[in-house]
């Protein structure tokens, strides 16, 4: 007869850690203090002559219960419910007793003082090019050639991606600033308009590249930049409010003392904060990703039921009225944005879905949501179409209406797949898929309004 | 005889510094000291000394430091601090006070045969 074997103390240990380590108000530093107790405790137990798995028992029954516990910690420690974002990392700092390396200074705080130079670099190079030209309009053409390197540079830094990515993005930079200040451009042309907006969304999206480290054709690489650039946003629009608000502030303050610092803030802060704001929002986003949990997946959970009975609204309003055809020009453009805002709710909820996870009434409210779009978009296209004769086909109305059917087209099969889904057909992979698979498209239609239209609409 | 909760709990900061006092220890040898000196009576589950020390060392009590034990365990020492020397002199001089009121109260001592003074009413 053998004796069975069970589990070993460091097993027993180990799975007891495993158990406490649960309860988020205990840090590992705590668990390892209470292991080391429960390890005396046990040593003192077993010399009084019990076996290791009744001297754990004990040991662990004489800590008290862990409700008690943690609920004790709690109010020791009430800061560890809320999530922080830690910015120092001190050696030692996450509990553990030996001394961790020194960290190199441009390292320390998830390359903070790599992203702050890099800021500081893009607010110079908005400045000097503003010293330089004396145009703002020139300037502002120029937004995404002047900032967005020292993006691109930031994710070099950071993710050390291979030589060929970098080069086929910077020239990429090239063409796009050789296109933006060669191009004899008309006063007031509308293509110019155009071909900055281009110049953004192309840059931005081949920034990502570098971002992939080169690995563009990867779905997951692209899934990430698109919560990376989600979530940049959202981090990007509260540094712009509260800089606002402390930008009023202190030229409240400064007048109360007869002190004008309007043109200081107009010609420094703002162009300056605006550049910079791109790196430290990029940087935030890389130094919260574990600790808060993201934020646009959270709106879109919030807005989609909000943005669907808005546009369940706009049908019925539409149909009753039925004076869409009458509407003025700008319709297609705000339409646009309404796709725009259909497709970024539909993309950042799938972000953040579990794939694992049956389909269920969010999704199902997701196939109304694409339902109304399509309805909508189409009465608007049927409705701008019959009067492309009257409008004419401008470089403006020509770029619209090519996003609206890049858009369109998205949502149409975008709302198959998830009829598919929900029916259980589909698997969720290809909705990922279809909606990462798109990206090169709106680079394709970015880099079209940026490079031909100018020529093909005479710089007008 | 079990001692009451709130009394465990309002003696446990003073008892705990005063051990310090005699040198920097560890969890479980305070534990070990507490049950000792008295003799088993003053007893609370062993994992709540831990949230204790934590509150005295963010009170600035105590230090802590991490070390390894002689077979190589990790432990964290915790060490009376200046600040704790004066806070444990405080305690004890409220906890004299409050002695000093009980004796006179029970003047004969703890085992019973005495005369109510407390008492409220007629006797």
């Amino acid at each position: 007869m053998t004796i069975e074997q069970g589990p070993g103390l460091d097993d027993l240990i180990a799975s007891w850690r495993e158990w406490m380590a649960r309860r988020d108000v205990l840090s590992s530093a705590d668990i390892d203090e209470l292991e080391s107790h429960l390890r005396d405790r046990i040593d003192g137990l077993a010399e009084a002559g019990l076996t290791e798995d009744e001297a754990f028992l004990i040991a662990v029954k004489r800590l008290g219960s862990i409700d008690a516990l943690s609920h004790e910690y709690a109010a020791e420690h009430s800061e560890r419910l809320w999530k922080q974002l830690v910015l120092h990392d001190a050696p030692g700092a996450d509990g553990t007793d030996a001394p961790a390396a020194p960290i190199p200074f441009l390292r320390r705080a998830n390359g903070l003082p790599v992203a702050l130079a890099l800021g500081v670099g893009a607010g110079l190079a908005v400045k000097v090019a503003d010293l330089l030209i004396d145009d703002p309009a020139v300037v502002a053409r120029n937004a995404a050639v002047l900032v967005l390197p020292f993006l691109a540079a930031w994710f070099a830094w950071r993710r050390r991606p291979p030589a060929t990515a970098v080069w086929v993005v910077g020239g990429a930079f090239a063409v796009a600033a050789i296109a933006l200040n060669a191009y004899p451009f008309l006063p007031g042309a509308s293509t110019v308009m155009l071909a900055a907006a281009g110049s953004l969304l192309a840059l931005w999206l081949m920034t990502g590249i570098v971002e992939a480290r080169g690995a563009w054709r990867s779905d997951t690489a692209r899934m990430d930049f698109l919560r990376f650039s989600g979530e940049w946003a959202v981090y990007y629009l509260l540094i712009a409010l509260v800089g606002g608000a402390l930008s009023a502030l202190t030229i409240a303050v400064f007048a109360s003392i007869q002190v004008d610092v309007v043109p200081f803030v107009e010609e420094w802060v703002l162009p300056c904060g605006a550049a910079g704001a791109v790196l430290v929002a990029a940087w935030l986003v890389g130094a919260k990703q574990r600790v808060i949990e993201n934020i646009a997946p959270v709106l879109t959970k919030v807005f989609t039921p909000l943005f669907t009975l808005m546009m369940l609204a706009l049908i019925v309003a539409a149909v009753l009225q039925w004076n869409l055809v009458d509407a003025s020009r700008d319709l297609l453009i705000a339409f646009d944005l309404v796709l725009v805002v259909v497709v970024a709710l539909l993309v950042y909820a799938i972000s953040a879905r579990d794939p694992a996870l049956p389909p269920g009434w969010f999704d199902r409210l997701q196939v109304l949501m694409l339902a109304s779009a399509l309805v909508v978009d189409v009465i608007v296209l049927i409705a701008m179409i019959a009067r492309t004769g009257e409008f004419g086909f401008t470089a403006n109305k020509t770029a619209s209406l090519l996003l609206n059917l890049i858009l369109l087209a998205n949502l149409a099969w975008a709302a198959w797949l998830q009829v598919g889904f929900v029916r259980r057909t589909v698997a969720f992979g290809r909705l990922e898929r279809w909606q990462t698979g798109y990206l090169p498209i709106y680079l394709a239609w970015a880099a079209v309004i940026l490079l031909v239209f100018p020529p093909v609409f005479g710089f007008a | 005889m079990r001692i009451g909760k709130d009394l465990v709990a309002a003696a446990a900061t003073p008892v705990v510094l005063g051990i310090l006092a005699d040198g920097e220890s560890y969890g479980y040898a305070i534990l070990q000291r507490v049950a000792e000196l008295s003799g088993g009576e003053l007893e609370w589950s062993d994992g709540m000394l831990y949230p204790l020390l934590h509150r005295l060392e963010r009170l600035g009590h105590v230090e802590s430091e991490w070390r390894h034990s002689s077979v190589g365990r990790p432990r964290k020492h915790y060490r009376l601090s200046a600040q704790g020397a004066a806070a444990l002199a405080e305690q004890r001089k409220q906890w004299s006070i409050v002695g000093g009121v009980l004796d006179k109260v029970w003047p004969d001592g703890a085992d019973g045969h005495r005369r109510p003074r407390l008492a409220l009413g007629t006797e």
